[in-house]
């Protein structure tokens, strides 16, 4: 393992180094101790995580992708941390495919689900502890000193006056036998965690040298652009290429697994050719799927019976019981992940082996689709991670892969695939459109008795990891922010049904959570007017069991100022928990005629212990962003099997002068760590179509917020 | 042959006329800062300077920049001492990063135009710049922070320490 390791490095090194973000080239770091070594210094690997140079350089293998969530700083803080140096001094690699970097809340090799902190918060101090014991001991062996009387600090084991560097100590370390007594820091020792540091990848990003997927290039290289159908699932049944290869720069076109690939010199030229190409398509099970079927496909499906989710009291005896009742149906619209940097792969088969150099969440799903696609065997595959420009779940698919491969194999060339922003939009797999209902009824003394949620929508995990959810259970990924219900009522019944609607679901960026807290937290909104009760008060009675809940309820109620907004704003509320974090929201907005403004979002948020609070902050103030976008402007729309929107004048994100003033208060709790990548989204939809209901006594079911008439 | 001026070197390009300059910058010279997100003018990612001013490079042909002096992320700054740079990073803007080139470029134009802009000039400036990642709230308060550095006023007592003296990170760049 060691010498293929080694090898893997070397080679990553040799062939790529200036052109993969984060590759060192061995002993340029440290050229003071490389000058006093004759020779190269070797690389030792201390576990799947740490290698450690006999030059003292450090290398950190991190298994999660970088998508702007700050992994490349968090998990270097989590292992410097332990490991006893500054965090900027480790470098950081992004870790090839390995069943040792399995993200184990997932089961896959994977970035996602909120997971990277909550997952290395253990792993990888550990894994820190560990190489710090290891080469306190080897230190120890050779002084003849007691391994606790020796300390470390910046990269060297300390004993009374002596001193070694780790790069000294590396080999004797790694010779030992796996230490036995690995100690932890306890929280009032760290000197990093729990700081919030200037993001490591910050420098690269405002001088234009972080390279993404889009920015590799290699000697040789040719571009790809690819016709895809313009109708889901349909497939090729003849093309005409002959104006296409007239054209300036075109090497090739040659049709792939997911349509027509036009190959130049350079991707302007095969983007040329690409519009230019004559396709028939064969018309594919989704050629006449529709807005109009696929929400009557949920409708009709919604009569049914689902999978029980969660089940206290009696439910259907409480609604029959009581008379005062309230229903609602919501229905959510399918989004598309619109990340920045548009799909795109670039691949070389070299000395044997497919080199795939890719922005992805799922580096071994990538490697058996490239595998696949290449006919070689997953292991002589290569995958170097790059940065992500945005990943919020579009790059746990790696559609992009293939044709990208086949490309490179037809052509014996490197080839970089890239795809148009028009290709991406309408090529997406969308997050599912979702139908829930919702029943509640007061007893006699007007206390609320029963609560139902009835959730109709397709299932993601289904498709993404077939076998995977149990048979007879609800995708766990479907029912997210509703098997939490935190309100105390004696009688609830949730369920679940899976209805599939014609086309292929992905995870988006807080997947359920964004479709069930909605649902849930606009109804509660519903439950409070029947009530006559202030939205707070009326959450806060019935969070009696739920100290976390309350406490972030309390905190958001009182920095929004809550109940006295200023003349001519209204105030909604929202509360979820969801990837082990507790969040509270209050929006505030005005409205002019039908011209509405959002002024101001306020967020509390437990999210236990912090790695880096500024970090935190930021996907907080990202996620309110981005959860506003998607409740005032997005959806994606099909007609006779063809998605409508295309670009950012249909597809509309939001922007800098629209943005709210957001305000996120981070509660100082000892408990674990929470996802942070994710939650924030969810909250705005309700806290804001709640404000305007205050407004307008309007209730939105439906999203998103233009749709209804008013103009941001 | 077009010839046009990068970052201030004279270069020649050997293209169709109508080649968007996105494409002349990425694909024939390497400079790969400037980044591709729509084609269509409409996200910002790709904005560099012709002649001074912002420029959308995806729309615009690259003949028509001949003989003009474009500047790219690349040539901002030799070592990222640009007040721009400095309060982005001071202020730890980016996220994915990936519109960041076209902030950037943005923010600069601006603040050549206006020293000391407000939050309804930085609105009107920076409106045609997307960032799926939402760091809005952190451009502003980036820009507002540059105008002060270029100011020459004292660091703001309530900017966020930085912890870590030497941030690493700056791999990827050639020859770096």
């Amino acid at each position: 393992m060691a010498t293929s390791r080694r090898g893997f490095i070397k080679s990553t090194a040799t062939a790529a180094s200036g052109l993969v973000i984060a590759c060192y080239l061995p002993g340029c770091s440290k050229p003071e101790q490389a000058a006093s070594n004759a020779g190269p210094p070797k690389l030792v690997k201390a576990n799947a995580f740490l290698q450690i140079g006999t030059d003292g350089s450090i290398t950190m293998f991190c298994d999660k992708s970088e998508m702007g969530q700050g992994v490349y700083t968090a998990l270097p803080t989590l292992l410097a941390e332990e490991l006893g140096v500054a965090p900027d001094v480790i470098k950081v690699e992004f870790a090839p495919p390995g069943n040792e970097y399995v993200n184990k809340m997932l089961g896959a090799q994977a970035t996602g689900g909120s997971t990277s902190v909550r997952e290395a918060w253990d792993k990888i101090r550990m894994a820190g502890a560990e190489a710090r014991t290891r080469l306190i001991a080897a230190a120890a062996d050779e002084w003849n000193a007691p391994p606790q009387s020796c300390t470390v600090a910046d990269g060297y084991v300390l004993f009374t006056s002596r001193r070694k560097s780790f790069g000294e100590l590396a080999e004797a370390a790694a010779a030992l036998p796996p230490p036995q007594n690995v100690q932890l820091k306890g929280k009032n020792e760290f000197k990093y965690v729990g700081k919030t540091a200037t993001r490591m990848d910050t420098p690269s990003k405002v001088d234009g040298s972080a390279r993404f997927g889009i920015d590799v290039r290699l000697p040789n290289m040719l571009y790809a652009a690819l016709a895809q159908p313009p109708e889901l699932g349909a497939s090729v049944r003849s093309f005409n290429a002959d104006k296409a290869k007239t054209m300036p720069g075109v090497r090739e076109v040659l049709q792939t697994s997911s349509g027509v690939a036009v190959v130049a010199d350079s991707w302007w030229q095969a983007k040329q050719a690409r519009d230019a190409l004559e396709i028939q398509w064969n018309a594919g099970p989704a050629a006449k799927l529709s807005n109009a079927s696929i929400y009557a496909g949920l409708k009709n499906a919604a009569s049914g019976k689902g999978l029980e989710v969660r089940k206290q009291g009696d439910a259907d005896a409480g609604w029959k019981a009581n008379g005062r009742r309230v229903e609602a149906t919501y229905e959510l619209p399918m989004l598309a992940h619109a990340t920045l940097e548009p799909q795109n792969c670039t691949v070389e088969f070299r000395d044997g082996a497919c080199h795939l150099y890719v922005p992805t969440q799922v580096q071994q799903m990538a490697q058996a689709a490239a595998a696949k696609a290449a006919g070689l065997p997953p292991e002589q595959v290569l995958v170097h991670t790059t940065f992500l420009g945005g990943g919020f779940g579009r790059r746990l698919e790696v559609d992009f892969v293939p044709a990208a491969v086949e490309c490179a194999k037809a052509l014996d060339k490197p080839v970089k695939l890239l795809w148009t922003r028009e290709d991406d939009t309408t090529h997406d797999k969308y997050r599912p459109p979702a139908r829930n209902t919702l029943s509640g009824a007061f007893d006699s003394s007007g206390k609320l008795d029963t609560v139902k949620i009835h959730m109709v929508a397709p299932s993601i995990t289904s498709r993404w990891a077939p076998g995977a959810v149990p048979q007879g259970t609800p995708d766990p990924f479907s029912v997210e922010a509703a098997h939490n219900f935190p309100y105390d009522v004696p009688n609830l019944y949730i369920d679940y049904l899976q209805h599939e609607v014609g086309l292929e679901v992905g995870y988006w960026r807080s997947v359920s959570h964004a479709i069930n807290c909605f649902t849930i937290e606009s109804f509660m909104d519903e439950l409070a007017a029947e009530a006559q009760l202030d939205p707070v008060e009326f959450r806060r009675s019935l969070l009696g069991k739920e100290p976390r809940w309350l406490a972030v309820l309390d905190v958001a109620a009182r920095k929004a100022n809550w109940g006295s907004p200023p003349s001519g704003r209204h105030q909604g509320v929202a509360l979820m928990s969801g990837y082990d974090t507790y969040l509270a929201q209050v929006a505030e907005i005005s409205l002019e005629g039908n011209k509405l403004k959002v002024h101001r979002i306020v967020c509390a948020i437990d999210c236990g212990q912090m790695v880096n609070p500024g970090i935190v902050q930021a996907q907080a103030e990202g996620g309110i962003v981005f959860g506003l976008t998607a409740a005032l402007f997005s959806e994606i729309n099909v007609a006779n099997g063809k998605v409508q929107e295309q670009n950012f004048d249909t597809y509309r994100l939001l922007r800098l002068n629209e943005t709210p003033t957001i305000e996120v208060h981070l509660l100082n709790t000892d408990e674990k760590p929470g996802g942070m990548g994710e939650p924030t989204v969810a909250l705005v939809a309700p806290a804001v179509c709640n404000a305007i209901y205050a407004a307008t006594r309007k209730r939105l079911r439906r999203l998103p917020i233009v749709k209804h008439g008013f103009v941001v | 042959m077009i010839k046009l001026t990068v970052n201030g070197e004279p270069r020649e390009v050997d293209v169709a006329g109508d080649t968007p300059l996105l494409w002349v910058l990425r694909d024939s010279l390497g400079l790969t800062g400037t980044k591709y997100g729509c084609g269509m003018s409409l996200c910002g990612a790709c904005t560099v300077h012709v002649d001074g001013a912002p420029t959308r490079a995806c729309i615009t042909p690259v003949e028509s920049a001949a003989g003009k002096a474009v500047t790219t992320i690349e040539g901002v700054s030799p070592d990222r001492s640009h007040p721009v740079q400095r309060a982005w990073m001071e202020i730890d803007v980016p996220q994915c990063g990936y519109c960041q080139s076209g902030q950037i470029m943005s923010a600069i134009a601006l603040l050549k135009q206006n020293p000391k802009p407000s939050d309804a000039d930085i609105d009107a400036a920076m409106s045609g710049n997307i960032c799926r990642c939402g760091t809005y709230p952190r451009i502003r308060k980036a820009i507002h922070r540059a105008a002060a550095i270029a100011a020459g006023l004292p660091r703001d007592t309530l900017s966020r320490a930085t912890a870590f003296a030497q941030p690493a990170g700056t791999t990827g760049k050639e020859g770096g």
